[in-house]
């Protein structure tokens, strides 16, 4: 089972998040104007990174808040979390991180 | 298969010989008509019927690791076709009138055992869908039944079917010609064949890169050395991503852990093979006497064959309640394998961006019961440049026209 640390309640089971795919996915800016191939990248094609991947977790039955995650999707380790409004770590998709954990 | 004529009183200095290798292991050759990307289940048939249906033989195999030792070594051998949309009864049902032919074509009794698989109801919703899809399936020439409660208990008589228990059955879908059979057994049946066809299955020889002429392929670069090739075709299931982007695009599929386990060995207790969306498990005994369950994928993405423990206890909780006398037996191992899941849970099977280079990945948990229509149809599309009637529907391009094969839940089992 993993162990996350929701940066606003701490270290807590993976039984308490659910997960949420990609992070850093935006909406798209003129949706209107999206021809259907686009349209169908932002509804269907995420990075399926082998490694460091940054992506959405929700702490469901504790405080209810979304933040980020950089895990390594070989060794499962837990590379950073952050709060949503922070940018993505460059230095935890690189694969460093004093924070490691398994 | 081998046999060495000797006694278990032999002189233990003076081991049996080998048995029959079922394939030879040859050295990559510079050129091939076609090269298939992955040696598992589905590249393996894709071969088998890249040579005996459309006669290309000049075709070899790359395996980055041990014949059949991925997904095709770690799935729970279901075979069912009990879809509810007709593109997914088209290519399913292919599939299982492909594997009712198939120990005797391969010359192999792979141990396909048609049991018939019970799809558990267990709310009013469950009933409904249920119900709705067997008369989907009917009209698509899908043998299902709908079975009330008592129907179910003659079938499989080890299962709680008490109204007092959390989630009670109240009715199953059935379908007869559905069942099990020997994984492993089935990838050397083909692969032998196929063999002797002409195939060549280059194990330890991972595709790193792909060699390109513009837009077309024209080869591969491997940890073997560069291989030229007519057309290329990717069946490497949970690591299709990572192979797309190698050949510069990408693929709308996110790799999930998907664990399974077995039990010890036990004597005969269960007749059948019995699935539950709503308790989420899917129980089977192997001929062997094991316990077969598996479940639904760990919810992150992971390239890491392995899954969180309570996954594998949520099932087994689930297995407890659904057959009281499994509370005493032992687990005797776990396990995970990576699987591809798409976005409608339909496979994608055509072509891709780069000219010549083909893609069957997307199957998610579902792949081994169409080992030998994803093979049929792979092979089609390659050999002709043009989709198989059957594998049209499933191609890359329906993520942006909209037109989804929306299994998800609707398969009879979720994703």
């Amino acid at each position: 089972m993993l162990l996350l640390t929701c940066p606003w309640c701490g270290p807590r089971d993976e039984t308490e998040f659910h997960y949420g795919g990609q992070a850093h996915v935006a909406y798209p800016a003129t949706p209107a104007d999206l021809p259907d191939q686009e349209w169908a990248e932002y509804l269907f094609y995420r990075d399926n990174a082998k490694g460091a991947f940054a992506e959405r977790w929700v702490h469901s039955t504790g405080c209810r808040r979304w933040f980020n995650a950089v895990r390594d999707t070989v060794t499962y380790d837990v590379l950073a979390v952050y709060k949503p409004t922070d940018p993505r770590p460059d230095a935890a998709m690189a694969g460093t991180s004093p924070e490691t954990s398994s | 298969m081998g046999g060495n004529g000797m006694s278990a009183q032999t002189d233990p200095r003076h081991l049996p010989e080998h048995p029959d290798w079922l394939w030879r292991n040859p050295d990559p050759k510079p050129s091939y008509d076609a090269i298939v990307i992955g040696g598992g289940g589905h590249g393996i048939a894709t071969a088998y019927y890249l040579a005996k249906n459309h006669g290309m033989t000049n075709v070899a195999v790359l395996e980055k690791g041990w014949l059949a030792g991925g997904n095709m070594a770690r799935n729970t051998t279901i075979i069912r076709s009990n879809y509810l949309w007709d593109e997914s009864a088209g290519i399913y049902e292919f599939a299982l009138k492909l594997w009712e032919q198939l120990p005797a074509e391969l010359d192999y009794d792979f141990l396909f055992s048609q049991r018939g698989v019970l799809n558990l109801a267990h709310t009013l919703q469950d009933v409904r869908e249920s119900t709705r899809r067997v008369n989907a399936n009917r009209l698509n020439g899908v043998d299902a039944e709908w079975l009330d409660t008592d129907e179910v208990a003659k079938i499989c008589p080890i299962l709680n079917v008490s109204p007092d228990i959390r989630y009670p059955v109240l009715g199953a879908t059935f379908q007869p010609r559905a069942g099990i059979a020997k994984h492993d057994h089935v990838a050397w049946a083909f692969a032998r064949a196929a063999d002797r066809l002409g195939v060549d299955f280059i194990q330890n020889c991972e595709v790193t890169g792909f060699l390109k002429d513009g837009a077309r392929v024209v080869g591969v670069e491997t940890s073997r050395g560069p291989i030229s090739a007519g057309v290329v075709g990717m069946a490497a299931a949970g690591h299709s991503s990572v192979l797309a982007e190698r050949a510069g695009f990408r693929l709308p599929i996110q790799s999930h852990p998907l664990q399974a386990l077995v039990s010890e060995l036990y004597e005969p207790v269960h007749p059948t093979v019995v699935m539950s969306n709503h308790v989420h498990v899917y129980v089977s005994q192997a001929h062997k006497g094991e316990l077969v369950m598996g479940a639904g994928v760990d919810s992150y993405n992971g390239y890491g064959q392995r899954g969180s423990f309570h996954v594998i206890e949520h099932q087994m909780a689930a297995a407890v309640e659904l057959f009281p006398i499994f509370a005493r037996a032992h687990v005797l191992r776990t396990w995970g394998g990576i699987v591809d899941v798409s976005p409608d849970a339909s496979p994608i099977i055509g072509q891709t961006p780069v000219e010549n280079l083909y893609v069957n990945c997307g199957w998610g948990t579902g792949g081994f019961k169409a080992t030998p229509s994803a093979g049929w149809t792979m092979a089609h599309t390659m050999a002709t440049g043009q989709p198989h009637p059957l594998n049209a529907p499933f191609a890359l391009e329906r993520f942006a026209t909209g037109a989804l094969i929306d299994e998800h839940g609707a398969a009879a089992v979720a994703h």
